[in-house]
């Protein structure tokens, strides 16, 4: 039921850029594309025009792409409008293969920093002009750019799946034991491992060791010795494997760079040998915490391709899911923030009681708790069970049966709420929580849209976007609810926003209700429930408003059984841009709950 | 007023602490051991503990719980095929896998050579399974089903965990047990399929 909205004013503004610049724009007209197609030598100018004269000020996703029998790679910009909404303006630049150099346009919008780096580190793009391009995501002695189109990854077997060799003479072969331990390395000639050190890392200390000018920290002042402390990957602190280089003066942070990548296991390249729907499991593994969220943006980026209606009670469902795994997400962030506190798993614990009810409830429709798979292309995988419970089978196992719409009406009238606003009751005004957390890391709202952060986070900014309201999807449109919104920028309102946001949530869910009511029995999966999905070439950006942020997801499709490129745009990556400026001139300590409170899941960070 | 926090907090731990034994001694054992007082400790008016004493007691799963899958089989009383597997090896399960992890040799008929709908081995290795359901969902035959026996570890995971085919297959009894409704569901349905077929073959 997804309603496309004209996007006149977006066509507008690529007409009025062409007429701008002749010379160095033109529309992009391969079958199935849209956007502009910029030369490299004018790309800053016009992503200047369109930042300043146009107000698309939120670059949210660079995406690129290895088009190798063109013998080209593309680079593809998604620009949003804070202010007005709408859908994003799309441009494009190409570089030749052989020599792939762009301009960088960290100067526009720094929230392409990362992103740049994760081009050069996967794809092998160079960004002239980039402060800082190193390799993101893998480590620094890695040999080539894995997502180019002829780089194969160790025990590679064929391009696309499914393997030829799995049926009908399928033997099992453990991949590893044909190679074993020491076998398994191939070093480049010359290089000896012992007495290498990692480029990376020196250039990482070396970059930490100049202090920033005009940081507001005048470190000159007092004759100190500056010290350079990792925090992470192994501690608990951050969330997973999480490592935050940070110089010190004293106790204060000047410098503070996140070093990322330890849980990175490209995705992208999986993504590019699955098919379309098995990729579908695998976006619950991204932010697995929201494994539902991952589902519903990829699903409605695929169904948009296809161009699939989605019957009315699959929205229903999927809304039901998607606004249920945000209370989740933001239940376990409240209760981590408070673990970052030093109030060690107590208040996570109460925080998560209802949320063990709500993957019940997850259990019980989809099959799994976490890593649901629930979406498909066109629908849902199952409609609402008649009841939550199974049968005792194994000794010791205790039997439940409880009607699944009072289940859930109990959850969304009297459960949640009471555990929403028993958590307000004790921790809000909590003196603890009030100290650590309020005015203490301050990110103002022009320094959170130019470096891309999105979500809560963004909305704790003083920044109203929302993408279930500004680039409406499902059924978000029908349903009333406000977007919250605080203006402090502070740490405390970037809690207290969650709390927010669960409210809304239940609005939400107070209103589908009566909808899965009426709707009950009705169709929940339409089209073709074939496991062979075929999409028309072209490309698609789409996205949704997860709990942590924009998740997006970029798919060209090549008019095969697998996506030719599939990028993700992570939220919790593109977030911790804003790290560095929100801990400048504050105390270790508050640097742990900062990071709490952008909330990041490592999963989806390092893909 | 500092501290105040620390005491509500406190306070809300205690309460729960001392619910608990309130509830036991209200309840006496039947709290543990009547069937339908597990549902109410976790209801919406329980007071106390909420967790579930694993292993001595263990939530049943639902019926679509999806774990390592296996071949259903039929059972041994079966009067025609006991033991038949319902598996024709078309290889959907395989091709539709998405990490790959499922290996099918399919049968050949030793006269004539042509291909037998069986499987003469079938490997699903249980190390990749991504527990996705998708081999269980797409199988025309109902032949693949996901279990619920979420308790598999092993001492050594280079020789036990690749499933073959005597590992992997299950009587169609105990799919019964532990899906009953899904399990009839899908008789009913395979039965007006036949119906159907048997129609058409009448015309």
């Amino acid at each position: 039921m997804s309603k496309t909205s004209p996007d006149t004013t977006t066509n507008d503004v690529a007409e009025i850029l062409q007429q701008k610049f002749p010379d160095s724009i033109h529309p992009d007209d391969r079958e199935g594309y849209s956007g502009i197609v910029v030369s490299p030598d004018s790309l800053v100018e016009v992503a200047q025009s369109i930042r300043d004269d146009f107000r698309y000020n939120l670059l949210t996703s660079l995406s690129y792409v290895d088009y190798i029998d063109e013998d080209f790679f593309e680079v593809v910009y998604h620009a949003y409008d804070t202010v007005k909404g709408g859908p994003a303006l799309n441009f494009k630049a190409r570089t030749p293969r052989s020599q792939a150099t762009l301009p960088s346009l960290t100067g526009v919008w720094p929230s392409a920093n990362l992103q740049e780096r994760e081009a050069w580190d996967l794809m092998g793009i160079h960004f002239t002009g980039h402060p800082n391009l190193k390799r993101l995501l893998t480590w620094e002695g890695f040999e080539g750019h894995p997502l180019r189109k002829d780089w194969k990854e160790p025990f590679y077997e064929e391009d696309k799946k499914p393997f030829k060799s799995r049926w009908p003479e399928g033997r099992p072969d453990r991949a590893e034991s044909r190679l074993p331990y020491g076998m398994n390395v191939q070093y480049p000639p010359g290089f000896t491992p012992d007495g290498w050190s990692p480029e990376g890392e020196s250039a990482l200390y070396d970059s930490l060791s100049t202090p920033m000018t005009g940081s507001g920290v005048d470190v000159q002042a007092i004759k100190t010795d500056q010290l350079v402390v990792n925090m992470g990957p192994q501690h608990p602190s951050t969330h997973g494997v999480f490592r935050m280089a940070v110089t010190l003066d004293g106790e204060t942070i000047t410098r503070l760079e996140p070093v990322v990548g330890y849980l990175h296991r490209n995705h992208e390249k999986i993504g590019e040998r699955n098919t379309y729907l098995g990729n579908m499991p695998y976006t619950d593994r991204l932010d697995y915490i929201c494994s539902m969220s991952n589902n519903l943006a990829y699903a409605m980026t695929i169904e948009k391709m296809m161009g699939q209606e989605v019957p009315e009670r699959a929205e229903l469902l999927r809304v039901l899911v998607v606004e249920l795994t945000r209370i989740v997400n933001h239940f376990w962030l409240i209760g981590f923030l408070l673990n970052d506190l030093g109030a060690f798993f107590t208040p996570a614990l109460y925080a998560i009681l209802e949320r063990e009810l709500i993957v019940d409830l997850f259990e019980a429709l989809t099959g799994s708790r976490m890593m649901c798979n629930y979406m498909r292309f066109g629908g849902v995988a199952y409609d609402l069970p008649p009841y939550i419970g199974g049968p005792a089978v194994k000794p010791g196992d205790k039997a439940r049966h409880m009607d699944t719409m009072k289940f859930i009406k109990d959850l969304v009238y009297e459960r949640l709420p009471r555990a929403i606003d028993q958590l307000d009751n004790f921790l809000t005004q909590n003196e603890v929580l009030v100290s650590r957390c309020k005015g203490v890391g301050i990110l103002p709202p022009e320094a959170a849209v130019a470096c891309g952060v999105t979500g809560p986070v963004l909305r704790a900014s003083g920044v109203p976007y929302d993408i279930r309201r500004s680039d409406p999807y499902s059924i978000y449109n029908e349903l009333d609810f406000d977007v919250a919104v605080r203006y402090n920028c502070d740490t405390y309102d970037r809690y207290l926003i969650r709390l927010d946001e669960i409210r809304q949530s239940l609005r939400i869910l107070e209103q589908i209700i009566p909808g899965l009511e009426a709707t009950e029995g009705q169709e929940y999966w339409a089209g073709k429930r074939g496991y062979n999905v075929r999409v028309p070439t072209g490309e698609h950006y789409g996205h949704a408003d997860n709990p942590k942020g924009e998740l997006g997801f970029y798919v060209v499709s090549d008019g095969t059984a697998n996506p030719y490129r599939y990028h993700i745009r992570a939220p919790s990556l593109i977030n911790i841009t804003a790290l560095e400026e929100m801990c400048r001139g504050l105390k270790v300590a508050d640097s742990v709950v900062i990071l709490g409170s952008l909330d990041i899941v490592l999963g989806e960070l390092d893909r | 007023m500092y501290g105040l926090g620390i005491i509500k907090g406190l306070g809300i731990t205690i309460k729960h602490f001392a619910n608990t034994y309130v509830e036991d001694f209200k309840q006496g054992i039947k709290r543990y051991t009547a069937e339908d007082r597990f549902t109410a400790r976790q209801g919406l008016e329980a007071q106390g503990l909420f967790t579930v004493q694993y292993p001595e007691e263990k939530i049943a799963v639902p019926e679509r719980f999806r774990y390592i899958p296996f071949l259903v089989v039929n059972d041994d009383d079966h009067p025609d095929a006991p033991g038949q597997p319902w598996c024709t090896s078309c290889g959907i399960c395989s091709k539709v896998c998405p990490p790959q992890c499922i290996w099918i040799v399919r049968s050949t008929d030793p006269e004539t050579g042509r291909p037998k709908p069986e499987p003469q081995e079938f490997y699903i290795d249980i190390d990749i399974c991504m527990n996705c359901g998708y081999c269980a969902e797409f199988c025309p035959f109902d032949a693949i089903k996901m279990d619920h026996d979420y308790e598999i570890s092993s001492y050594d995971r280079t020789s036990a965990h690749i499933y073959d085919l005597q590992k992997l297959t299950k009587p169609l009894s105990y799919w019964r047990t532990i899906a009953p409704t899904r399990a009839e569901e899908e008789r009913t349905a395979r039965e007006a399929k036949e119906a159907a077929k048997a129609e058409k073959a009448k015309k």
